[in-house]
């Protein structure tokens, strides 16, 4: 057996030849892909910040409705009406954000196949369905007859579909951002990462929503 | 682990999945209460159950991405702790080089207990390796063998992974105490490389208190 006594450690270099010509590959020797860590970290804070908003609604439903019998949503305090949730304007709503995934997904379907058209036509749909969103349940909030001070009830569909509404915000200038790009040709079939991870965070964002408005709006 | 966020195209899904999960939930709730909560427990029940079961599922084998090697030199990877010196393995080494110009990579993993792995404290196993290997390559050296070396991941796969993306073995050995002595990281590695690997594995059971050793190919 012949012998090759180089030292090893910094394996690349001396495994491939001559490590003058280029800098050694990327190495990953964690045990998991940076990119999947950066994924895992972003969406565990998240699950986090929504569970603990989640947590206080669930709490004020479930303990609360043990000292305040009564029905859900709770009375208005000094009459016997009910609070009304505008679950027909949130559907609408919802419709409306998840149409705005599918043309994220057209977009960046578009972008894969150098179809530049229907990739910017993608995120202007994209971007103004998000607005439509957000618009909307900003003249929701203004109709809606109850604000944050009323009652634990009111601040906690506040404080849900308020943190919602301010991930749809950061989702929104991510995707202007993602757009003018997109006008300004920075996206190719091989080079689309920017798209890939703001279609990500899209999606992410109407995920929470489903979640929110299935739990605050119907049960 | 499945990651539902691992590109676009993922989340996508796992949100059409999302909306199919609550409607079926918010339609049955709207029919009756008690129905909602029966389908939110047995579409739950049956998600844990696929996500659970899909977790055993043994990745597809990761080809060697290095830069190819000189047609006329083999490279053998060798995955070893303590074993190392065997009198065994050096045989099998030898019976693998096979007169041709070899090149050998020991790598020893930094083994460690399950308290110090899980807690990330694997300083003193890391120099404990780096002993262990400087001794096991003098040994080579000593029984006529020259070969470089270094120490690997805690986890013997991911030791084996990081060493085939820049050594590109031909072949790897893999050297083990008897079943029922190895670190508890160690077990399951051999089967684990031959499923995940597409390289041919060496198994070199050393038992350096008995001197016997069987050996198996895959």
């Amino acid at each position: 057996m012949s012998a090759h006594a180089e030292p090893l450690g910094h394996a690349a270099p001396h495994h491939g030849g001559n490590a003058n010509e280029h800098p050694p590959p990327i190495h990953y020797s964690s045990r998991i892909n940076p990119m999947i860590v950066g994924i895992f970290l972003f969406i565990g804070s998240e699950i986090m910040l929504f569970g603990s908003f989640f947590t206080v609604y669930f709490f004020d439903r479930v303990v609360n409705a043990q000292s305040h019998p009564g029905p859900w949503p709770p009375y208005i305090p000094g009459t016997h009406i009910q609070y009304e949730r505008p679950w027909f304007l949130a559907l609408i709503n919802t419709c409306i954000l998840v149409t705005s995934s599918f043309t994220m997904h057209w977009a960046l379907t578009s972008a894969k196949r150098n179809q530049r058209a229907g990739l910017c036509a993608g995120m202007v749909l994209t971007l103004l369905l998000g607005s439509t969103f957000l618009l909307t349940q900003v003249i929701e909030y203004h109709r809606i007859g109850f604000n944050t001070h009323d009652t634990a009830f009111a601040a906690t569909f506040f404080g849900l579909t308020g943190l919602h509404a301010c991930h749809v915000f950061i989702g929104l200038t991510i995707l202007l951002a993602m757009t003018i790009r997109s006008f300004r040709g920075h996206f190719s079939p091989e080079h689309h990462h920017g798209l890939e991870v703001g279609g990500i965070y899209w999606h992410f964002v109407d995920v929470m929503w489903i979640v929110v408005y299935v739990t605050v709006y119907i049960l | 682990m499945r990651n539902p966020f691992k590109s676009e195209e993922a989340a996508f899904r796992f949100l059409m999945l999302v909306i199919g999960y609550f409607a079926i939930i918010a339609i049955a709730y709207a029919i009756n209460h008690w129905a909602g909560l029966v389908v939110f427990l047995l579409m739950t029940g049956a998600i844990v159950t696929w996500w659970l079961m899909s977790r055993g599922a043994p990745d597809e084998p990761i080809p060697p991405v290095a830069p190819p090697h000189p047609p006329d030199e083999k490279r053998v990877l060798v995955i070893a702790n303590e074993t190392v010196a065997g009198a065994e393995l050096l045989a099998e080494l030898r019976k693998h080089a096979q007169g041709r110009k070899t090149r050998v990579l020991v790598v020893t993993p930094a083994l460690n207990t399950k308290l110090k792995h899980w807690v990330s404290d694997e300083d003193g196993a890391r120099a404990a390796a780096a002993e262990r290997l400087q001794a096991s390559l003098e040994a080579m050296r000593a029984g006529g063998m020259n070969a470089d070396g270094e120490v690997g991941d805690a986890d013997p796969l991911q030791a084996i992974d990081d060493a085939i993306r820049t050594f590109s073995p031909d072949e790897i050995v893999i050297s083990t105490h008897p079943e029922g002595r190895s670190n508890w990281l160690e077990q399951g590695v051999v089967n684990g490389a031959r499923e995940r690997f597409d390289v041919r594995v060496t198994h070199v059971v050393v038992d350096l208190e008995a001197a016997a050793a069987p050996a198996e190919t895959s």
